[in-house]
């Protein structure tokens, strides 16, 4: 893959101090121009300290995008994005959690190795890490219930382990900007639960996590806002001003079929199939 | 046990089969340490490009010092390095995918090389000396510099082990961390490229990419651990240059050729036989 690359101007320049005045994330007339097609349009937002927003619109929508961008992996084409005050690629407190498919599963390490990765920023070029980096592995491990597992080779763990793995990874990193990319697609409900017993934990801890989602019913009920997203930013807020049935025809089209029930409208969607979005 | 014992003793007398033993040692070691990033990061065609890549630069070596030796192998590392940073910048807004460039690049440059070694009158048995390898043709010199380059080698990559790793493993996360994830790309192609220059006389170009994939292969087929699988990839790549220069000693076969097919022979043991993952494993399983 390609990605923008600070590391040559930041090799010798320490990460920068937060401003604590700031909000966590400001993004700012963001547009993103890959290979002559829009895939994110004046996107702009701001999130608090602590939130937890669950992001969602169609496949090829640009939440990949706008998580690449946010974490300084990818670079706006313009517009800005500010974490706690500067600009991403100064800051090692984001960590982005790929989507499980997008992961070496058979590559040879440990869930405890592949945790202490996150430490290597912290730890720094040609130094080994040492007892207190281990026990603050051990500490992550035990905050996502997975102490006993730590020897465990990582294509060894169910998906809701391995996507605990990389929560813990985070954690090792000590990020306070998560950006989990569809983290419960593919789980089954008790390790979908398991998922969010982590995240309240994070929310305890002050963490703010933006995760993308396909299922509008969890975003409604378990995020403390919504962002609903089809290139340009549709909606932001809570669920019940944003997943309106004006907003999701316009992110979803064709593909959504809108149902009234007892409770309000229940959306059903069918973006499974479609490839390039319609 | 003597007969077996005197079977081991005899090539020794010779001093070019000391020296050409010490050779695939070394170059075993080396080129299954590198190539264990190179398994990992799905690399293989990549090195495969780079060894014949060189060819060419080997080749103005040869012609500038009229068909000696002795000054190849800085021709062949400063050819090496060179296309390691070329393909390096490969992909980076090409108009073609960037396998597709490194065929065409890899191909026309084996064919540069190949041509400006073709014009000298008796080319052949060099020209096939660079493409097969002549480890029996190993002088003292050549053994300090594979010693020298390969110490260096194996000692960045232990230096920035755990940066290697995390780059194999997730290069999102290397830029995250904000590590200098361009440069330690870098920097593994030009090891890579070192690795291929230490060996460049020991199997040849057209062999090369075996010694830097198949023992690592090999050792991820045994192992989970990183660790483990550079150090069995290490013990399988020097053991094959032993037994395969055996081979090529008792039974006369070329010694680059019998070292790769004794580590194609490791390869399909394990890929039968591995604890868990080997194929007769899974079936009775």
């Amino acid at each position: 893959m390609k990605f923008q690359n600070p590391a040559w101007k930041t090799i010798f320049i320490h990460p920068e101090a937060h401003d604590a005045g700031a909000p966590i994330l400001e993004v700012a007339g963001l547009n993103v121009r890959y290979n002559g097609y829009m895939a994110l349009e004046e996107v702009s937002f701001r999130l608090n300290r602590g939130e937890r927003l669950a992001v969602v619109g169609p496949n090829g929508a640009g939440k990949s995008t706008l998580f690449k961008v946010i974490a300084g992996v990818m670079a706006p084409t313009t517009g800005q994005v500010k974490v706690a005050g500067g600009s991403p690629g100064r800051h090692i407190c984001i960590a982005y959690v790929p989507q499980r498919t997008q992961v070496d599963w058979t590559f040879p390490v440990t869930v405890a190795a592949a945790v202490m990765m996150g430490r290597f920023g912290k730890i720094g070029l040609l130094r080994r890490p040492g007892r207190q980096d281990r026990e603050y592995v051990r500490e992550c491990l035990n905050v996502v219930g997975m102490t006993n597992l730590a020897g465990r080779q990582i294509g060894e763990l169910s998906g809701g382990q391995q996507q605990r793995m990389f929560i813990a990874r985070a954690l090792a990193q000590e990020a306070e900007l998560m950006l989990m990319d569809e983290p419960l697609t593919g789980l089954d409900v008790p390790a979908q639960e398991d998922i969010f017993r982590v995240l309240e934990t994070l929310r305890a801890r002050g963490v703010t996590v933006m995760v993308a989602t396909h299922d509008l019913h969890q975003a409604a009920e378990r995020f403390d806002r919504v962002m609903l997203l089809r290139y340009r930013l549709l909606g932001l807020g809570l669920p019940g001003e944003v997943f309106t049935t004006a907003n999701l025809q316009q992110a979803y089209g064709g593909h959504l079929h809108l149902i009234q029930a007892e409770n309000g409208v229940l959306a059903v969607s069918d973006t499974c199939c479609t490839g390039e979005p319609a | 046990m003597t007969a077996l014992w005197t079977w081991l003793i005899e090539p020794l007398q010779y001093a070019f089969m000391l020296r050409g033993l010490l050779a695939v040692i070394m170059v075993g070691v080396v080129c299954a340490v590198v190539g264990s990033f190179v398994v990992l990061r799905g690399m293989a065609f990549l090195g495969d490009a780079l060894a014949h890549a060189i060819l060419p630069g080997v080749a103005i070596g040869y012609l500038v010092s009229g068909g000696a030796r002795g000054a190849l192998f800085w021709w062949g590392l400063g050819a090496a390095v060179l296309t390691a940073l070329g393909i390096g910048a490969i992909g980076k807004g090409s108009q073609v995918k960037e396998d597709t460039a490194i065929g065409i690049i890899f191909a026309g440059m084996f064919a540069l090389g190949i041509a400006l070694i073709s014009s000298v009158r008796s080319y052949a048995v060099d020209l096939s000396h660079f493409l097969f390898g002549d480890v029996l043709g190993v002088a003292a010199r050549d053994l300090w510099l594979t010693g020298v380059f390969g110490v260096i080698v194996l000692f960045i990559i232990l230096a920035l082990y755990k940066e290697f790793t995390v780059l194999s493993f997730d290069p999102v996360l290397v830029v995250t961390l904000r590590m200098p994830a361009t440069l330690l790309h870098y920097l593994l192609l030009v090891l890579i490229a070192l690795a291929i220059v230490v060996s460049l006389q020991t199997v040849g170009v057209a062999l090369m990419v075996a010694m830097l994939v198949t023992p690592a292969a090999t050792a991820f087929l045994l192992t989970r651990r990183l660790s483990r699988m550079i150090a069995l990839a290490a013990l399988i790549g020097s053991s094959s240059g032993i037994i395969g220069l055996y081979l090529s000693y008792y039974i006369s076969i070329a010694s680059g050729a019998a070292i790769v097919l004794v580590c194609t022979g490791f390869f399909l043991l394990a890929l039968l036989f591995a604890p868990q993952r080997g194929l007769l494993w899974r079936k009775s399983a």
